[in-house]
């Protein structure tokens, strides 16, 4: 197997590792590699940039709304504003900036050298990427979707929208389901089977616990989504009855399946997020995390819970009080697992010695928040009350909270937490704390108003309202609060660019960090781990000074020098098993990505030759992608 | 943090005169649900404020001068005690309280004697009231009458998209879905008329498919029921005379029906006694003669996407149409 040394300064074998493991430069390089770093990067900076996109939409639409009766927009344009703002802040920016850290994290948490399928990866990011490109090209032909997010039929069939808007919206889901799907698999493996020698899955950090989560449930509830929009698509196009109630099918199939897909979904893009900080908060307490394997379970437990809630969503489709009063109880239930991981932070607080930084403002404004949108989700749990709560402002403030809150609050504390890792250069600590307060001041001035709007009847997705009627001060005051909270997103964007440029050298555990990331450089070298770890506990670089009884071994072991390999663990213990080849940075995932897109296309022009030559190079690329290496036939 | 208490401010907003809120319930659904919403939002706020109370004093309480790692143990008290217990408790009882509330709501105490069918189209309402015989049946649009105090049954169904009926200060939403007929019902406990609003995106004008519900005595209602079922009386004046040739004999009587005259469409709404209700294209607008000559002129000027048509007409003929359909009382 592999040689055992002590080579912590070891030039030689860093020259060695790098001959297996780095990214040649040039545009081979660019397009055909398959390093986790580089792609959970791009997960990240392609997230952040769907981000701005919907945050410019989002910022036309408060101008709109900024007093009644205005007339910025037309309403056929703000119908495509918001449905394009929807469709890109939970599909484009809010999932795939998790799947960012976690690609860039996880083979990093857990000593390995790479994802345990390194070109799945990378095609999972040119999908995610393509599809992105295929949505807003419907920009370029004035027909961007304009269903809202959620699509309901009939509205969306071809009879009430001959338009292309809805087959792009359609084909670019579809398109960006096979991107989770793949991501989903990958992480799954991963998990299980790619961690450190001693790492036993009960040493693993939340944050993977919560995308492990998410992936299953990703794998149970992606294919719900598929199907309705393959659905639409035959209804649209080929004039199938899936769900028109006078060819025997019902609008509500629609709800159904896309609610069954849609709640799980709001917990695929808030777990993982919760997970960064039950993995970042103890950092800054300057202890372990409190109830660790309480938190771990409540994590499972949300996600399961998470598909037993979905007609919370239906509750005014007409349904009987007996059906609706079963879901109501589950979503109310649903509030113990979270409520878990609220106590879990704050005793972690209260017992640790607190270090206030700003990943520490951005955690503790967090849980507050994370409240707020828990709170006001139990009050849509409510099936009566929910009746008139849905559809109307209040629904719009709680998503914001759910959203901004439990995502994009913990993914700027992750960001400024680990940053240092992925670049080498410390953020700026003073423009961090202009960043955090901007951001939360300007969010609550935006957005809790929402509520208050949402109680004195308003509802959502009006492009305009009758001024008078008392909802012109409280729509005022959300859009000074939604433009302060843009600067503040625009104070950590600028943070990011500066601190790259300028940022203070880091150094390996600027933070002091317990977990493995922190003992590799920052920036980590292509292969991570010149020597892989042994885990003897959940906090590696903690354990003498907490007196732990575990010992890991961080500076002796395997150092997989001959070949492109990573080690490959039992599922539970993390007991060695075997030694696995990596595979070679390629083409094959980008070039399979842009022949879908071609097909899917053609889908969208109707065009038959381009949807089976689209195809047939799909099917082409596939059979070139998994031919066999000469290693393998070897084996065989 | 702690001082933003979310119910001081919407106890102050929520007294803003003329919006509809639901929390200042007129109907006897809307009351049990704004009580019920009551309850919820002043236990939402104590938990608010207890959180961020908590996070506060967790970050800023005294500790004593600190060496280095604390070492893990202890904090388990704080997740029985404060995620399990106490959440479970408060959890269930508003879980019971609103499934109660939600049994008193789902059906009136007694079988309304009153049937309101109301039929969404892109974008207004269509609203029939069958009476107990076809000669007592008569569809109106956009403005429903109900007596007060009495529980009223609607049958709601969509002749196109999804949409939904609401009225918040009667009764939460319930959709109207093409294909099937969901049955609710509103009893208004203090006479007036409300607004209300489509709830349910619909598409280019859902923003513009408002309505209203009036609570008449029951003499009043009585009445307004009698003036409904007759047909429209021939117009006395020549103006509005003219003005009926034109709507005949122009695409207005293709899609509009005017009871006892020959305009027989089905398409938009019945406007036999357009004159008598407060507002036009769907209470867009209040009902008056500038407002409906600037709407029949350029429907698209004021509902962009609206399904009528601007229909050329001279102006002496706008002149007069427009003094036929304020003759429609």
């Amino acid at each position: 197997m592999a040689t055992v040394a002590s080579p912590a300064s070891d030039l030689a074998l860093h020259e060695r590792l790098l001959e297996h493991w780095e990214t040649r430069p040039g545009l081979f390089g660019v397009f055909g590699t398959v390093d986790h770093k580089t792609i959970g990067k791009r997960y990240l900076v392609t997230a952040f940039v769907f981000l701005i996109l919907g945050g410019i939409e989002a910022s036309i639409m408060r101008l709109q709304l900024a007093h009644g009766d205005l007339r910025l927009v037309t309403p056929e344009e703000y119908n495509q504003l918001f449905t394009l703002h929807g469709a890109t802040m939970i599909f484009w920016y809010a999932s795939p900036v998790l799947s960012g850290f976690s690609n860039y994290l996880w083979p990093l948490l857990i000593g390995a050298r790479d994802m345990a399928f390194p070109r799945l990866n990378a095609y999972s990011y040119w999908t995610f990427l393509l599809s992105g490109v295929f949505l807003y090209s419907s920009l370029l032909v004035g027909q961007a979707p304009d269903g809202g997010w959620f699509a309901y039929v009939p509205m969306t069939r071809a009879e009430f929208s001959p338009g292309l808007n809805l087959d792009f919206y359609a084909l670019a889901l579809i398109l960006l389901t096979i991107s989770t799907t793949a991501g989903a698999i990958n992480f799954i493996v991963t998990v299980f089977k790619l961690r450190a020698p001693g790492m036993s899955i009960n040493r693993i950090p939340i944050l993977m616990w919560g995308t492990t989560t998410t992936s299953f449930a990703a794998l149970f509830a992606l294919p719900s989504l598929t199907v309705a929009c393959v659905m639409l698509y035959l209804d649209r196009r080929f004039g199938t009855r899936f769900f028109d109630a006078a060819g025997g099918g019902h609008p509500l199939l629609w709800q159904h399946l896309f609610w069954i897909f849609g709640h799980p979904w709001v917990y695929i893009v808030v777990l993982p997020a919760m997970g960064i900080v039950s993995d970042a908060l103890p950092t800054f307490c300057r202890r372990p995390l409190v109830a660790y394997t309480v938190v771990a379970l409540a994590t499972v437990t949300t996600g399961i819970l998470g598909f037993g809630v979905w007609v919370h969503h239906m509750f005014a489709t007409g349904l009987a009080p007996l059906a609706i009063s079963f879901f109501s109880a589950a979503s109310f239930a649903i509030t113990i697992p979270s409520a878990i991981a609220v106590f879990a932070w704050i005793a972690t607080i209260w017992h640790g010695r607190p270090v206030i930084r700003t990943p520490f403002l951005f955690m503790a404004g967090f849980i507050v928040l994370f409240v707020i949108g828990g709170v006001s989700g139990v009050a849509t749990a409510a099936a009566s009350f929910d009746q008139q709560l849905t559809d109307t402002y209040f629904v719009v403030a709680h998503i914001h909270y759910v959203l901004i809150g439990i995502n994009l609050f913990p993914v700027a504390a992750g960001l400024y937490y680990w940053f240092p890792k992925m670049t080498g250069k410390l953020m700026d600590e003073r423009l961090g704390r202009w960043n955090f307060w901007t951001m939360f001041v300007g969010f609550n001035l935006g957005f809790f108003p929402m509520h208050i709007s949402g109680l004195l009847g308003m509802p959502r997705r009006i492009y305009t309202y009758p001024s008078g009627i008392g909802w012109d001060t409280v729509n005022l005051i959300t859009t000074v609060g939604a433009f302060l909270f843009a600067v503040g997103v625009l104070l950590l964007v600028i943070n990011v660019v500066r601190s790259r440029l300028r940022g203070a050298p880091a150094g390996p555990n600027p933070w002091d960090g317990p977990t493995l990331e922190w003992a590799t450089s920052s920036p980590p070298p292509p292969y991570n781990f010149a020597v892989i770890p042994t885990v003897g506990s959940r906090h590696p670089l903690w354990e003498k000074r907490l007196e732990e009884s575990g010992r890991s071994v961080l500076d002796e072991g395997p150092t997989l020098e001959a070949e492109k390999t990573t080690l490959e663990t039992s599922p539970l213990d993390g007991q060695l098993t075997d030694v696995l080849h990596m595979p070679e940075d390629t083409l094959y995932p980008v070039l399979h990505a842009l022949a879908l897109m071609a097909t899917f296309y053609g889908l969208l022009v109707r065009s038959t030759w381009l949807s089976v030559a689209g195809a047939v190079l799909v099917l082409a690329l596939t059979i070139g992608w998994l031919w066999p290496t000469a290693r393998a036939l070897e084996e065989a | 943090m702690a001082m933003r208490s979310p119910l001081v401010l919407v106890a102050m907003l929520a007294a803003c005169e003329g919006a509809p809120s639901y929390l200042q319930g007129r109907g006897y659904v809307a009351d049990r649900e704004a009580t019920l919403g009551w309850v919820l939002l002043a236990i939402a706020s104590a938990v608010v404020v207890v959180i961020a109370i908590l996070v506060l004093g967790a970050t800023f309480r005294r500790r004593p001068p600190g060496g280095d790692l604390i070492r893990e143990g202890g904090g388990m008290r704080w997740i029985v005690i404060g995620a399990i217990i106490v959440p479970s408790v408060i959890l269930l009882g508003t879980t019971i309280y609103s499934t109660v509330v939600l049994a008193r709501v789902a059906r009136p105490a007694a079988k309304p004697s009153i049937v309101v069918q109301v039929i969404g189209h892109r974008w207004w309402w269509e609203v029939r009231y069958p009476g107990t015989s076809p000669a007592e049946a008569f569809a109106t649009a956009n403005e429903i009458h109900i007596p007060v105090h009495q529980p009223v049954q609607l049958e709601l169904s969509s002749a196109d998209v999804i949409h939904s009926f609401w009225i918040p200060q009667l009764a939460g939403k319930m959709d109207l879905i093409p294909g099937q007929t969901n049955v609710t019902w509103i009893e208004a406990d203090t006479a007036g008329a409300y607004r209300g609003q489509c709830g349910e995106y619909c598409g280019l004008q859902h923003a513009g498919m408002r309505m209203s519900v009036v609570a008449d005595s029951p003499a009043e209602f009585t009445r307004w029921l009698q003036a409904q079922r007759q047909g429209a009386a021939a117009p006395a004046a020549d103006l509005a005379a003219a003005g009926e040739q034109v709507f005949q004999r122009s695409a207005c009587a293709v899609c509009h029906t005017v009871r006892g005259s020959e305009a027989g469409g089905a398409v938009g709404p019945d406007l036999t006694h357009f004159a008598s209700r407060a507002t036009l294209a769907a209470g867009v607008l209040p009902n008056t003669q500038g407002n409906l000559a600037g709407w029949v002129a350029n429907p698209q000027g004021i509902k962009p996407g609206v399904i009528m048509p601007a229909v050329p007409l001279r102006p002496a003929d706008l002149h007069a149409v427009i003094a036929y359909l304020q003759a429609l009382k």
